[in-house]
């Protein structure tokens, strides 16, 4: 738990800090996002074992409920971010029946989700709501030093869950509907409670964190905050580190966006190639990730 | 314009089937997702389009060679990954996360090797002027990649079930211990399915310019949604399903192409999600057997 909550405070102190003694803020605040969103895909993947590939779908729900709420509410940003987080749970809510569905089945109709929350959005019909396929421009509330804070505080919040995750009754109740759902039926934990649980909290994550981003940028495209590469990244940084675990996904931002930062905007087809074969290496070689190295080194990580 | 609606679902609907036959397949033998089928399919439409704008091949020429080396190609790579699959905890959900990393491999390579833009092959190729079929007219190129589209399909099932093995392929499918157990090579079946079904895609990909339009290296992520939708709504593991859920699949976009067309997009994805939900073993689906 000690070491937990210093790593945590770790990470959370370096993302407030650098931007002090390093000038590219915009960098800082998309490792800022993916710290999050990694920590999300963590919570529903990690813990109750469903794949969720179109992740992006709720990150975009809380991008478009932020932007909703500024241009036709006239919300200050704040209470924006709260619809924003809104936005991501009802989208939540509206697909726990594909928590019915199992393994590749889950995995495939979320990733049909979220494209299909796309199509609707950016649908040229709906441009009187959402400015269809021309994007959105929020330049009346820009405020990209005020919008970083916040989206650290929501990276400590969702750090602050997954410490919650890790030491809990609830957490170890999530792990035993991921290992066996009848067995833990059995055992007389709420199956469906436990995961519908799971589901939203790690839709208010990236709900909450798509709004600071649509925020922070303020201005986008549809195409941008549902790009499918939000959801693979998340996932292949996840996997990377180490699920179920607090430092694994934070190791495999860190590493991997580091890499992508170093060579992938210049060269993007080759930082694909190298991401592409990691996830093959992973997969037959290290399925736990490289945290699951340290541990067979004896070094205890959080 | 409804009767042409329909008719043209038919034709893609036979075309679609092609497409999501070899997923479906290997699906029913192995078990696992293979997330490159859509990347297959580009490469297929690459070497196409290549033999026909170099050697001037014609693509029905290009159809079995493009066939054939993609067998080629998948006999070594299932020996290779899959077994080591098949023998993790869980190697559906895992086949799913790897056989994206091979798909990010596919793209990569093949934007580096041929570039972002979109190439295409003329649809005159396949023959000139359109065709008239009960009264209405259709592309000639259309067509022709419709009925050899049926044309592979039939192959397909005359294999299945009108040859040795063939058989043996059904019964790894449907209980791939009892089939070990009766002393079927299991891994050279498996192996066997896995090439036809890369080839399959290939295949598919050598019509892909004239019924999906033009080629590119990131097209593979659609082609796999769309595989998808056809095979969830005909059933996972059941080839012949696949044709059913392809002409269901084909009507549906042509008439909401027709009808609908702003929200025409919207359809894979709302089918794939609603026959999930309402009948996740598909239309053709059966119980399955718990033993």
């Amino acid at each position: 738990m000690r070491s937990a909550l210093v790593t945590v405070a770790a990470v959370v102190a370096a993302a407030a800090l650098l931007p002090l003694v390093y000038a590219n803020q915009l960098l800082l605040f998309n490792f800022v996002v993916f710290l999050t969103l990694a920590q999300g895909v963590n919570i529903i993947y990690g813990f109750t074992g469903y794949l969720p590939f179109g992740y992006v779908g709720f990150f975009g729900a809380g991008a478009y409920g932020f932007s909703l709420a500024v241009m036709h509410l006239h919300l200050a940003p704040l209470p924006a971010l709260a619809c924003a987080a809104a936005a991501a749970v009802l989208l939540g809510l509206l697909l726990t029946p594909l928590l019915r569905l199992s393994g590749a089945y889950f995995a495939i109709a979320n990733l049909a989700a979220s494209q299909a929350m796309f199509q609707i959005i950016s649908n040229p019909n709906l441009t009187d709501i959402t400015k269809g396929p021309y994007g959105i421009s929020l330049s009346g509330v820009f405020s990209p030093n005020l919008s970083y804070g916040v989206a650290v505080a929501i990276l400590a919040a969702t750090l602050g869950v997954m410490v919650f995750l890790r030491h809990s009754r609830f957490g170890l109740a999530l792990q035993a509907i991921r290992e066996d759902p009848v067995t833990a039926g059995m055992a007389g934990i709420d199956v469906v409670r436990g995961r519908t649980l799971a589901w939203l909290l790690s839709a208010v994550a990236a709900g909450s964190i798509g709004g600071v981003f649509a925020w922070y940028v303020s201005v986008f495209y549809p195409e941008t905050v549902f790009s499918p590469e939000f959801s693979i990244f998340a996932i292949v940084f996840a996997l990377f580190g180490g699920i179920a675990t607090i430092t694994g996904p934070i190791l495999g931002v860190v590493i991997l966006y580091g890499i992508y930062n170093g060579i992938g905007i210049s060269a993007p087809q080759y930082f694909q190639l190298i991401y592409g074969v990691l996830i093959m290496v992973l997969v037959l070689f290290l399925p736990n990730g490289i945290v699951s190295l340290f541990k067979r080194w004896g070094i205890d990580v959080p | 314009m409804l009767a042409y609606s329909l008719l043209a679902g038919v034709i893609f609907g036979l075309y679609f089937s092609l497409v999501g036959m070899g997923l479906n397949l290997v699906f029913g033998v192995m078990r696992i997702v293979n997330l490159a089928h859509g990347d297959v399919l580009m490469l297929g439409a690459f070497a196409a389009f290549w033999l026909f704008s170099l050697l001037g091949l014609h693509p029905l020429v290009a159809a079995p060679i493009v066939f054939a080396a993609a067998v080629a190609i998948g006999w070594p790579l299932y020996f290779l990954f899959v077994p080591r699959l098949l023998r993790a905890r869980d190697p559906e959900m895992l086949s799913i996360i790897f056989f994206f990393g091979m798909a990010q491999v596919v793209v990569a390579l093949a934007t580096i090797a041929f570039g972002t833009s979109e190439r295409s092959i003329p649809g005159r190729v396949l023959g000139n002027g359109p065709m008239h079929i009960l009264g209405q007219s259709y592309p000639t190129a259309w067509v022709v990649s419709g009925a050899v589209s049926a044309v592979t399909v039939a192959l397909v099932t005359l294999y299945l079930y009108r040859t040795r093995l063939g058989t043996t392929t059904r019964a790894v499918m449907v209980h791939r211990e009892e089939a070990l157990a009766t002393g079927i090579d299991v891994h050279r079946v498996s192996a066997i399915a896995f090439g036809i079904g890369l080839g399959l895609a290939a295949v598919a990909g050598v019509f892909a310019p004239f019924m999906l339009g033009s080629v590119r290296p990131a097209m593979g992520a659609d082609i796999n949604i769309t595989s998808f939708a056809v095979i969830v709504i005909g059933s996972l593991g059941n080839p012949l399903g696949t044709v059913l859920g392809g002409i269901v699949y084909g009507i549906a976009l042509m008439v909401m192409q027709s009808y609908f067309s702003s929200w025409a997009n919207l359809l894979p994805y709302l089918l794939l999600i609603g026959i999930l939900l309402i009948r996740p073993t598909g239309l053709l689906g059966r119980t399955l057997r718990h033993a």
